[in-house]
């Protein structure tokens, strides 16, 4: 078919941020799915715990300390995060880089707490049907942290060599930063469903 | 690598001097082809390649399970039969329903998509192109791990929806479940990735102009079998990975005697089966819409409501689940409201068929090959339709539950309504792909064999279910008098075999002798076939306009095109979600192995978690390391621009 010209778009810009950016989709599409997964690991607790005679299952309620440490090291967490957001988007590359050593440990420390928040569920994966939920929906926050710190550290490496100092970097900086608010809410239900639900 | 400083936004309107006419496509062609050789195969990411390989790689696994078929109907022929041995027949069955399921129905619709998403938006490659490929060889490695453990006599032997307790640690020792649940997380995780790659695709890469009104019907489809697959497949990876925990590491999620239940497993499962069917079905319906227009020579009836009708569908398939377990002694009131909204559904679909109807009433019918898929299609979706009306109340479905006349009733909705579509979507964009006709005179024995051999082959499992047959049994006694009728069921799948065969012999002789198509051979009106056939690496030279919804059709003497995009780089355009304008020049990245790499690494990861949990943990440090190299940057103009 033969061509006319009606447009020339020579003058759009390279790399475009938030709405205009495929990463920035392509992360809100990987929240959704986690999202479901998470909604649906809450959906069998909660179908566990209905059909139990009582709940939760042959075992004291979970000792509240570890998580709510963790809860409260992920909220304090959002405050670096949102100034990474914020660095990134204003192409500081001195303080994007900082920022990401910081949301680096910040993603780690949970990560430490948490060797303490297994025992405290005091109840086995295999003791009953309760515990088996329990470690998983601690099992899935888990991975869910661990895969975005291994994020951070490659992108603060990324941010340290010459490739840096880039748009598409300090995009990556920004779909980051958005993921790990992620991160952090999903924590809450959670956190709430352990501990919560059986002192129901 | 150091480029002279004049060629670091090179753009398409620096080449057009006049003195070269083709030194565009040449320049187009460098940066986005895949060179020859087996890394570089290995290593692309167009996703015409990958949507062709997928698509072949599904058709095998059709023919594979039609082998499957014809065994299971060559031991049903007559009564007490010895042909397969009991436990053979459970692996049998199971696996083919698993693998016409999870390792076609589902795959196909989705390479199909890969394939044709790009080129009827008008973009020059799909979003996220590695994860593409990522998603291709999990696929395949998942798939042949399913076929290589049958072989090894390790075949999955619990039904295709491998209900507990059957499928738990105290009725299935050894490692034929785990088999099945693992390659379960192997096609939905290549699932999902393609599933964000057409989402994002057909929201943010529409050529301009193509705003919502304007997207082909079948993208429409395609975009709400993906948002469906994000919001259906968690369920089942979720319900796999707990049966696999409970098998494994002793969890007790289905062990009623530890507070779990059984019952978990199969709401777990069928809130994301049921959608299923509707991921299938979706894309089939939108294939029709799309060729439809071409053979009856006018645009299709009823636009805006054919796309409420999949939306609608899309959404109320979520509230379905329950008329899969009305047997199992729900409390009455559910069970009145997933009847009434099995019974909705019939709503949306009637919809779009008298939008078909009215379609051709008004349109001047040629009654090629793919319009003749369609014409089957609605004689055997209607009958498939109405028995899923029946099955949808709950004393008809207490009677029939388990019976060849449910067998009968999926099978019409599934073949009549996804396979007979799909054929024709073959038969239509064939020569699209591949530059070449498929035989029109053969195509005509094909559907004719395929359309006569499925009804005589299927109509009488009404019957035999309505008899008291139940589905899954490898042997009955004469004094049943069920004999006859399966004897006259196995020689009419023999015709249903040969269609097929013939189909198998016709896309062989067309791929190479069939002859030359040109670009736009039915003069079909969607941008597909504003390109050559095959398409170039790049598909369009120039970005296309859209004025319309059907842009060929209304654009006769010459297509609208924007110019000023990069030629030293792969340069698509990001548009508005709504209105396609133009927002951004973006870069759609290289060619790489490390997806190949880093679904090496998530297959080993994944057989070898069936066999220890740790593998879990050792397993993760080599993906690490391959998706670090997937997204390491480069320095390539792509990544560092």
């Amino acid at each position: 078919m033969k061509h006319r010209i009606v447009a020339d778009l020579s003058g759009l810009p390279l790399h475009g941020a938030g709405s205009s950016s495929q990463t920035w989709w392509g992360t809100l599409a990987f929240m959704l799915i986690e999202g479901i997964g998470f909604v649906l690991a809450l959906a069998v607790y909660l179908y566990l715990a209905s059909i139990a005679p009582q709940w939760p299952l042959g075992a004291p309620p979970p000792d509240p300390w570890p998580g709510t440490i963790i809860a409260a090291l992920l909220l304090l967490s959002a405050i670096p995060n949102w100034l990474v957001g914020r660095w990134a988007e204003a192409q500081d590359l001195r303080k994007v880089r900082i920022g990401l050593v910081i949301m680096s440990v910040a993603g780690i420390l949970p990560l430490i707490v948490r060797i303490w928040e297994f025992p405290a569920l005091n109840v086995s994966w295999d003791s009953n049907a309760y515990g088996s939920i329990l470690w998983i929906l601690l099992g899935l926050h888990t991975a869910h942290i661990l895969t975005d710190v291994m994020d951070t550290l490659v992108l603060t490496a990324v941010m340290f060599t010459r490739h840096g100092d880039n748009k598409r970097r300090y995009g990556d900086a920004q779909d980051n930063a958005l993921y790990w608010y992620f991160v952090v809410l999903t924590w809450l239900p959670i956190y709430l469903c352990i501990y919560g639900v059986p002192r129901l | 690598m150091t480029r002279p400083p004049e060629d670091r936004d090179l753009r398409d309107t620096a080449l057009d001097t006049g003195q070269e006419p083709d030194a565009l496509e040449r320049r187009l062609a460098r940066i986005w082809r895949t060179p020859p050789g087996l890394v570089n195969a290995l290593s692309t990411v167009d996703h015409k390649i990958i949507g062709r390989r997928y698509i072949v790689t599904a058709f095998v696994f059709l023919a594979l399970g039609g082998v499957l078929a014809m065994l299971m109907r060559l031991q049903l022929a007559q009564p007490e039969s010895r042909f397969l041995s009991p436990d053979l027949y459970n692996q049998v069955f199971t696996i083919h329903g698993a693998n016409m399921m999870f390792l076609f129905a589902v795959p196909v619709m989705e390479a199909m998509a890969i394939y044709f998403v790009p080129l009827l938006v008008g973009t020059r490659n799909i979003a996220f192109p590695r994860l593409g490929a990522f998603s291709y060889w999990v696929y395949l490695f998942g798939g042949s791990m399913l076929w290589i453990a049958f072989i090894l006599q390790m075949g999955p032997d619990v039904g295709w929806f491998a209900y507990v307790p059957l499928a738990g640690p105290q009725y299935s020792s050894g490692k034929r479940a785990d088999i099945w649940a693992q390659m379960i997380t192997f096609t939905e995780i290549s699932a999902l990735a393609v599933a964000i790659e057409i989402v994002v695709t057909v929201l943010k890469q529409r050529a301009p102009g193509m705003s919502l009104d304007r997207i082909p019907l079948v993208v429409w489809a395609w975009l709400v079998m993906a948002f469906m697959i994000i919001m259906a497949m968690p369920a089942v990876v979720t319900a796999s990975s707990m049966l696999i925990l409970d098998r494994l590491v002793g969890t007790h999620f289905f062990n009623p005697a530890e507070g779990g239940d059984v019952l978990l497993w199969q709401h777990l499962f069928w809130f994301f089966g049921h959608p299923e069917v509707y991921i299938i079905f979706l894309p089939a319906v939108g294939m029709i819409s799309t060729m439809l227009p071409a053979f009856v020579r006018r645009p299709i009836f009823g636009y805006l409501p054919l796309v409420m009708a999949l939306l609608t569908m899309g959404l109320l398939s979520f509230g379905l689940w329950v008329h899969h377990m009305f047997t199992t002694g729900l409390p009455r009131l559910g069970e009145s409201f997933f009847t009434a909204s099995s019974m909705a559904i019939a709503v949306p679909a009637g919809v779009q068929i008298f939008c078909w109807l009215a379609t051709i009433w008004l349109g001047r019918p040629a009654f090629r090959v793919p319009f003749l898929f369609i014409l089957a299609f609605f004689f055997t979706f209607v009958l498939g339709g109405m028995t899923g009306v029946m099955v949808a109340s709950v004393p008809l479905d207490t009677q029939v539950h388990d019976t060849y006349f449910v067998v009968a009733h999926f099978h019409y909705v599934l073949v009549g309504g996804a396979v007979f579509p799909l054929l024709g979507a073959i038969y239509y964009w064939f020569p699209k792909i591949t530059g070449r006709m498929m035989s029109e005179r053969i195509g005509r024995w094909v559907a004719g064999l395929l359309f006569l051999g499925f009804n005589f082959t299927f109509f009488p499992m009404h019957i035999l279910g309505l008899q008291g047959m139940t589905r899954r049994i490898y042997a009955y006694p004469a004094e049943m008098g069920w004999g006859g009728m399966n004897l006259f069921v196995s020689l009419c799948s023999v015709a249903m075999a040969a269609g097929f065969l013939l189909f198998f012999i016709d896309i062989f002789r067309s791929a190479r002798h069939g002859e030359p198509a040109g670009d736009n051979p039915w003069e079909a009106s969607t941008l597909e076939w504003a390109t050559s056939s095959p398409p170039p690496p790049y598909n369009f030279v120039r970005i296309p306009v859209v004025t319309s919804a059907s842009p060929l059709w209304d654009e006769k003497g010459s297509l609208p095109v924007v110019s000023g995009l990069a030629v030293n780089r792969r340069e698509l355009l990001i548009t508005g979600m709504g209105n396609a304008t133009p927002e951004v020049r973006e870069t759609s990245p290289q060619n790489s192995i490390w997806p190949f790499f880093a679904a090496i690494a998530t297959s080993v990861m994944l057989v070898a978690s069936i066999f220890t949990p740790w593998a879990v943990v050792w397993g993760a440090i080599p993906l690490t390391i391959t998706l670090i190299g997937w997204f390491w940057p480069r320095g390539t103009p792509e990544d560092d621009s």
